[in-house]
């Protein structure tokens, strides 16, 4: 039987702060976002990292913001919903594919269910939509396997072109969080 | 309302340093008057965008100007921008509009909201530290180097109007003009 994403197991635990340290060793600058439900964890662990957090309004706007950071010599990455990914297609091809962009792009992936049939359309189109466009992806699921931001890095950096790192669970409360709750 | 190379011209001896992003045909007529195209970025795809992509620069270059060469059908493509913009206060960043009612890159279509929308005052609501509109260019030249040096970010709408045809200037694509700008502000 497929695993039932609602009552996720165990093993698929992610933590913001995993994910943070790992961006901190990479030499990110700046995080350019919108929260989402998988990731809007990060808000909280933010405080504790170096980064310059750069909220926006809508999806397509990180983008052009990413690439005027990268012009102005700094290292952005950008964090959106799957559901912002499929809003901001025409500042990807124009800022990022033509341009050569060097970009780490975070993705929530809502909808996504560790493997066992999909429901949500948002998360149905999702691996399509960037197979279309040709953007290279990883899978990020748990604390363990958080060295794929780095291979999605070196190979945005190498290529000069974005890639994306999917974030497949929810961010999970860190250890004092939960004893509060 | 003003002749738009007329009042674009007002900028050139002012500019300094500062990195200019126009885009769609601002581009074409920034191209015309432009002394520093080595400072040009020229914004041709993602239309729209430009003020996001003065944001970052911004962000990245604090101690350089970058002025932004908007539209206003680019603007109201990305009208968010303003917020996002005045909730992160570049200092640095001034934001033109060229203010003409129309979609002038694809025949002179009228924008949404034509003779309606207060740019300015959508900046100032926003969040902008000032917002500015001129219609009359001896007015722009006198206050132009006053308001370039103001802390932003500031917003300036100049209505301008449609001109009968477009400078026959060779604009360099975004993807020619970035490693010069980015060597640029790299050396800075």
């Amino acid at each position: 039987m497929a695993p039932d994403a609602s009552t996720a197991p165990a093993r698929y635990v992610l933590h913001a702060r995993i994910v943070l340290e790992q961006l901190q060793r990479l030499g990110i600058t700046h995080i350019v976002w919108l929260p989402d439900t998988e990731t809007g964890a990060m808000q909280a662990a933010f405080a504790a990292f170096p980064f310059t957090v750069v909220p926006v309004c809508r999806e397509g706007e990180a983008i052009a913001i990413a690439l005027g950071l990268w012009i102005g010599g700094k290292n952005p990455v950008v964090s959106m919903q799957n559901t912002g990914f499929f809003e901001q297609g025409d500042s990807l091809r124009g800022l990022a594919l033509d341009l050569h962009l060097p970009l780490l792009l975070m993705i929530g992936y809502r909808g996504w269910r560790h493997g066992a049939p999909m429901e949500d359309s948002a998360a149905i189109y999702l691996e399509p939509l960037l197979r279309a466009w040709g953007i290279p992806y990883f899978l990020l699921e748990r604390d363990e396997d958080v060295g794929v931001i780095a291979q999605a890095y070196r190979l945005a950096h190498t290529e000069r072109r974005p890639v994306a790192v999917l974030i497949g669970s929810e961010y999970a409360p860190e250890a004092s969080e939960a004893r509060e709750a | 309302m003003m002749d738009p190379l007329a009042a674009l011209r007002v900028l050139v001896p002012c500019r300094g340093t500062a990195v200019v992003i126009p885009t769609m045909t601002a581009a074409r007529m920034w191209a015309a008057v432009s002394q520093r195209p080595e400072l040009d970025l020229p914004l041709s795809g993602a239309m729209g965008k430009a003020s996001s992509v003065g944001l970052g620069i911004a962000l990245a270059q604090p101690q350089r100007r970058v002025i932004v060469l908007d539209g206003d059908g680019s603007l109201l493509m990305n009208l968010g921008s303003l917020v996002t913009i005045a909730h992160m206060r570049p200092p640095n960043l001034l934001h033109i509009v060229l203010e003409n009612g129309v979609y002038l890159t694809s025949g002179g279509q009228p924008i949404p909201g034509r003779n309606l929308v207060d740019f300015a005052g959508l900046a100032s609501a926003a969040g902008y530290a000032a917002a500015y509109t001129f219609d009359e260019l001896a007015i722009w030249e006198a206050e132009a180097r006053r308001i370039i040096t103001e802390p932003g970010p500031v917003l300036v709408c100049l209505r301008v109007r449609i001109p009968p045809h477009l400078p026959q200037v060779r604009t360099r694509r975004t993807l020619e003009a970035l490693p010069e700008v980015r060597a640029a502000l790299a050396g800075a």
